[in-house]
C-alpha cells in the first residue's frame, strides 16, 4: 500500500513508515541517555565541581560512549537505510517482518548492554580492552545488537534489488542512496570484523577460552571500531548531498567525481585501524606507515573530494539562482533560516576544520605520540561524530518530522537557533579538549590532581582557563542537544499534523535552473574556502611537528 | 542528483577546472604527508620504536628485580629509587596502580627503556613534555630515550586500568 507524498511526490510504502519511525524514536532515546551521561562527565572532569565518584565516573563514561556513539548513531542509520532504499526509490520494503525482527534484536541488545553497564557488570569502557573483563551479558548484548544491525544492512540490499527489478526508478541510483550503499557495504565488512572480536571475547568471559592476546584484541577491535566511524562518515556525507538538494536544489557539479569518492571509502578505510595502535608495541613501522598513509590517505583524499563537492554543489545552484556577486554572495544569501541547511553547513565546517585537521595529526605516526590517549583524542572525535555526524543527523530530522511523521516542527524559531547553539557548544568543547590534551591532560581520567597518590603532577596553570571553556562548551552542547530532543519529541508526539504542502516549514527546493552559457569557474568561492582550509590544515601539522622537536629524543 | 537519479550522460560530464585543481592539490598534500612520516624517520629525532620482545610476567619481573638490585640508590614513598648507567637497559614496570621504579637519569645520555605491564593495558604518559606510549602485558616495548632537558618528570597513566587508574603516577628525575 502506497501513499503519494503531496510535498515531494514520492510514493511512500505504508509498511516501511512505522519501521523508520520506531528506529528513529529509539535513536532519540539513546541520544537522550548519551547526553545525560555527557553532562555528568563534564561536571566530573571539570574539577571545580568533580561531581561523581570514581566508579560512577568510569561507568558513566562507558554509558555515554555506548549510547551516544553506538546506539544513537546506528539506530538513526538504520532508519536512514530504510528511508533511502524505499521512499527515495518509490519502492516497497521487501520484507517488513524481517525488519521488525531486526528491530527486536537491536532493542534487546540495547537493553542488555545498558543494564550490564548500569548494574556495574561492565566497567570496561566501550573499548573493553582485554584483559579487562565484563560479564557475558554485556558481550551478548553487543552481539545481538550487531546481528540486528547486520540484518538491517541486508534488508537495505534486498530493497535495492527489488527496486531495480521492479524498475521503480530510472537510470542510476540517486547519489544519496548510492552513498548509503557504500556505507552499507562498509557496515557489513565492519560487523563481520566485530564478530571476529566479540565472539571470542564472549567465550573468554564465559570461561571457555583461557586467554586472549591484548594486542591482537586491540588491533581487531579497531578494525571494527574504526570502520564503524567510516560508516558514520559515509552516511553523513550522503545526507550532505541530500541536504544540498533539498535546501537549494544543488547537485554535484560532477556526479562521477562524487561517486568515485564514495568508492574510495570502501577501498581505503577498512585497513586504517592501524592508526589506533601507532604508539603501541608489537607492530612494525612499515605496517604503521603503510596502513596510516598510503591506505588511509585514500580515505582522506575521498573526504577532501567530498569536502569540495558538497559546498560547490550548493554554490553552483545558488549562482544559477542569481546570487552571482563576488565570491561569497551565494553563501550569505543561503537559506540560513532553514535549520536543516544550517545544521548541514555548520556540521560540514566543524567536521572539516576541527575533526579533519585534528584527525590527520592524530593519524600521523610521529605526531600521534603527542595526542595518544590525551584529552585531545575525544576532542578530535567530538569534532567528527558530534559536530559532524550528530548535527547532520539532527538536521536531517527536521525533514523527517514533516515528511515521514507528517507533523509540523514545534517551536520552529527555536529550531532555527538550535544548530548554532549545538555547533557553537561542541566547537568550544572540542577545541578546548584538544588544547587540554596538548598540555598532557589524559582522557578517561578521574582526578588530574592525583589526590591520594604517592607522587602527583601539576599541569600548566593555563589549563584552568581551558577547563572553564570546556565546561561552558559542554553545557552549551548539552543544551543544544536537549533543545533538539524536546523539539523532536514534542513535534512527533504532541505536534500539529501536517495537512499539506502549505504546512511545510522547510523548503523543498526544486532543482536549480540549468546554467546559462557560463564562463570562468563554476564554484570559485568553494575553491577559495577549500584552499583556506588547506592552509590551516598544513599549518597545524607543521606546528605539531615543531612541538615534537622540543621533546626528548626517542627511537 | 542526490534524491533523484542523475541525468542521462552524467558519467561523461567533464570535470570542472576548479575541481581538478582541488583534487590535484589534495593528492599532492596526501603524498606529502606520507613522505613526511618517512623522512622524519631519517631526519627527525622523535620516532616511536618498533622493537618489541615477547615476554611474560615471570620473566619481566626477574629482569626488573635484577635491574633494581644493581642500580638502587634509595627509596621514596616505598618506591625504589634507581640510578642506571647511561647507555644501559632500563626496566620500568606498570602494575595497578604504580609505575616503578623512580629513575634518576642524566641529561643528554641515552637509555634503552623496557616497558611492560604485569596486568592490564596502561598508558605511559611522560609529563610535562607529553609523550605517550602504550604498555601491554607480555610485550616488552623497547624505547630508547635521550632526555634533552634536566628537571623532574612524572609518568602518569592514560589508559584506563580500573578504578585506581588515576592514582598511577611515577617519577623520573633528569640531572645535568
Ligand atoms: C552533547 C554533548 C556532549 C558532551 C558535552 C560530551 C562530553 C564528553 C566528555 C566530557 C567525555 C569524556 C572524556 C573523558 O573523560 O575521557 C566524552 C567522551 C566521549 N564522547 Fe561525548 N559528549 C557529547 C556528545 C557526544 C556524542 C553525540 C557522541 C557520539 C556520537 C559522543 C561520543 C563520545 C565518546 C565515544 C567518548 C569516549 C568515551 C571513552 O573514552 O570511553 N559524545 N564526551
Ligand atoms: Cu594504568
Amino acid at each position: 500500500m502506497f501513499r503519494t507524498c503531496d510535498i515531494t511526490g514520492f510514493k511512500v510504502d505504508r509498511k516501511v513508515e512505522p519501521l523508520i519511525k520506531a528506529n528513529a524514536v529509539v535513536a532519540v532515546v539513546s541520544l537522550l541517555l548519551g547526553v545525560t551521561g555527557a553532562l555528568l562527565l563534564v561536571l566530573t572532569r571539570w574539577q571545580v565541581v568533580h561531581l561523581l565518584l570514581p566508579d560512577w565516573y568510569y561507568r558513566m563514561l562507558t554509558f555515554h560512549g555506548l549510547n551516544a556513539l553506538v546506539f544513537w548513531i546506528v539506530f538513526f542509520e538504520i532508519a536512514g537505510l530504510y528511508f533511502g532504499s524505499t521512499i527515495i526509490l518509490n519502492c516497497k520494503m521487501s520484507t517488513p517482518g524481517v525488519g521488525w525482527f531486526a528491530f527486536i534484536l537491536t532493542i534487546l541488545g540495547f537493553g542488555l548492554v545498558n543494564y550490564a553497564v548500569l548494574a556495574g557488570k561492565a566497567d570496561v569502557l566501550f573499548t573493553s580492552y582485554v584483559p579487562l573483563r565484563a560479564e557475558p551479558v554485556y558481550y551478548l548484548g553487543i552481539i545481538l545488537f550487531a546481528v540486528g544491525a547486520l540484518i538491517a544492512c541486508f534488508l537495505f540490499l534486498a530493497n535495492l534489488k527489488k527496486a531495480k527489478q521492479e524498475k521503480t526508478y530510472e537510470g542510476s541510483l540517486p547519489l544519496f542512496t548510492y552513498g548509503l550503499l557504500a556505507a552499507c557495504i562498509i557496515a557489513i565488512l565492519t560487523i563481520a570484523t566485530g564478530a571476529i572480536i566479540y565472539i571470542p571475547t564472549l567465550l573468554w568471559s564465559l570461561g571457555y577460552i583461557k586467554s586472549l592476546n591484548p594486542a591482537m584484541y586491540k588491533l581487531v577491535f579497531w578494525g571494527f571500531g574504526h570502520s564503524s566511524q567510516q560508516i558514520n562518515v559515509t552516511a553523513m556525507i550522503s545526507i550532505w548531498y541530500l541536504g544540498a538538494f533539498l535546501t537549494v536544489g544543488g547537485t554535484s557539479i560532477n556526479e562521477k567525481v562524487s561517486r568515485i569518492a564514495f568508492m574510495l571509502y570502501i577501498i581505503g578505510i577498512n585497513v586504517a585501524s592501524a592508526h589506533h595502535i601507532l604508539s603501541d608495541p608489537g607492530v612494525g613501522t612499515e605496517f604503521k606507515i603503510f596502513n596510516t598513509s598510503y591506505i588511509m590517505y585514500i580515505a582522506v583524499l575521498a573526504s577532501l573530494i567530498h569536502a569540495f563537492a558538497v559546498p560547490s554543489a550548493i554554490e553552483s545552484a545558488q549562482r544559477r539562482r542569481g546570487f552571482t556577486k563576488g565570491l561569497f554572495d551565494w553563501l550569505i544569501n543561503a537559506p540560513w533560516g532553514n535549520p536543516a541547511f544550517s545544521a548541514v553547513l555548520l556540521g560540514m565546517l566543524g567536521f572539516g576544520f576541527i575533526g579533519g585537521v585534528t584527525g590527520v595529526i592524530n593519524g600521523m605516526e610521529q605526531t600521534n605520540t603527542i595526542i595518544h590517549n590525551t584529552l585531545s583524542l575525544p576532542g578530535h572525535f567530538k569534532g567528527t561524530v558530534v559536530i559532524g555526524t550528530t548535527l547532520t543527523f539532527m538536521g536531517a530530522a527536521y525533514y523527517i518530522v514533516p515528511l515521514v511523521f507528517r507533523k509540523k516542527i514545534a517551536f520552529f524559531k527555536l529550531a532555527q537557533l538550535q544548530p548554532w547553539i549545538f555547533a557553537g557548544g561542541v566547537a568550544l568543547l572540542s577545541s578546548s579538549m584538544y588544547i587540554l590534551g596538548a598540555f598532557g591532560i589524559p582522557r578517561r581520567h578521574y582526578d588530574i590532581t592525583f589526590t591520594g597518590s604517592a607522587f602527583t603532577h601539576t599541569f600548566n596553570p593555563a589549563t584552568d582557563l581551558f577547563w572553564v571553556l570546556f565546561a561552558i562548551g559542554g553545557i552549551l552542547a548539552v543544551t543544544g542537544a536537549l533543545i533538539w530532543i524536546i523539539i523532536i519529541v514534542v513535534s512527533v508526539f504532541f505536534g500539529k499534523s501536517l495537512t499539506g504542502p502549505q504546512d511545510m516549514q522547510l523548503a523543498v527546493a526544486s532543482p536549480a535552473p540549468e546554467a546559462k552559457e557560463h564562463k570562468g569557474l563554476e564554484a570559485p568561492g568553494t575553491l577559495v574556502l577549500s584552499i583556506l582550509f588547506m592552509v590551516v590544515f598544513l599549518t597545524f601539522i607543521a606546528l605539531n611537528y615543531g612541538w615534537l622537536t622540543a621533546m626528548w629524543e626517542v627511537k | 542528483m542526490s534524491a533523484i537519479p542523475p541525468k542521462e550522460g552524467w558519467y561523461y560530464t567533464k570535470i570542472a577546472k576548479e575541481e581538478k585543481i582541488w583534487i590535484g592539490l589534495a593528492l599532492v598534500v596526501c603524498l606529502g604527508l606520507f613522505a613526511t612520516m618517512i623522512l622524519w624517520h631519517v631526519y627527525g629525532k622523535q620516532n616511536p620504536s618498533f622493537t618489541t620482545y615477547k615476554t611474560n610476567v615471570h620473566e619481566f619481573n626477574a629482569l626488573y628485580d635484577a635491574f633494581v638490585e644493581k642500580y638502587k640508590v634509595g627509596e621514596e614513598h616505598g618506591f625504589a629509587v634507581v640510578k642506571p648507567d647511561p647507555n644501559t637497559d632500563v626496566f620500568m614496570r606498570a602494575q595497578i596502580w604504580r609505575w616503578e621504579p623512580v629513575l634518576i637519569l642524566k641529561k643528554g645520555e641515552s637509555y634503552r627503556f623496557h616497558l611492560a605491564s604485569t596486568d592490564f593495558l596502561h598508558g605511559f604518559s611522560l609529563q610535562p613534555i607529553n609523550m605517550n606510549f602504550m604498555v601491554y602485558p607480555n610485550h616488552d616495548y623497547v624505547l630508547t630515550f635521550t632526555p634533552t632537558e634536566a628537571g623532574e618528570y612524572k609518568v602518569i597513566c592514560n589508559e584506563f586500568c580500573g578504578v585506581g587508574h588515576h592514582l598511577m603516577v611515577g617519577k623520573i628525575v633528569v640531572e645535568e
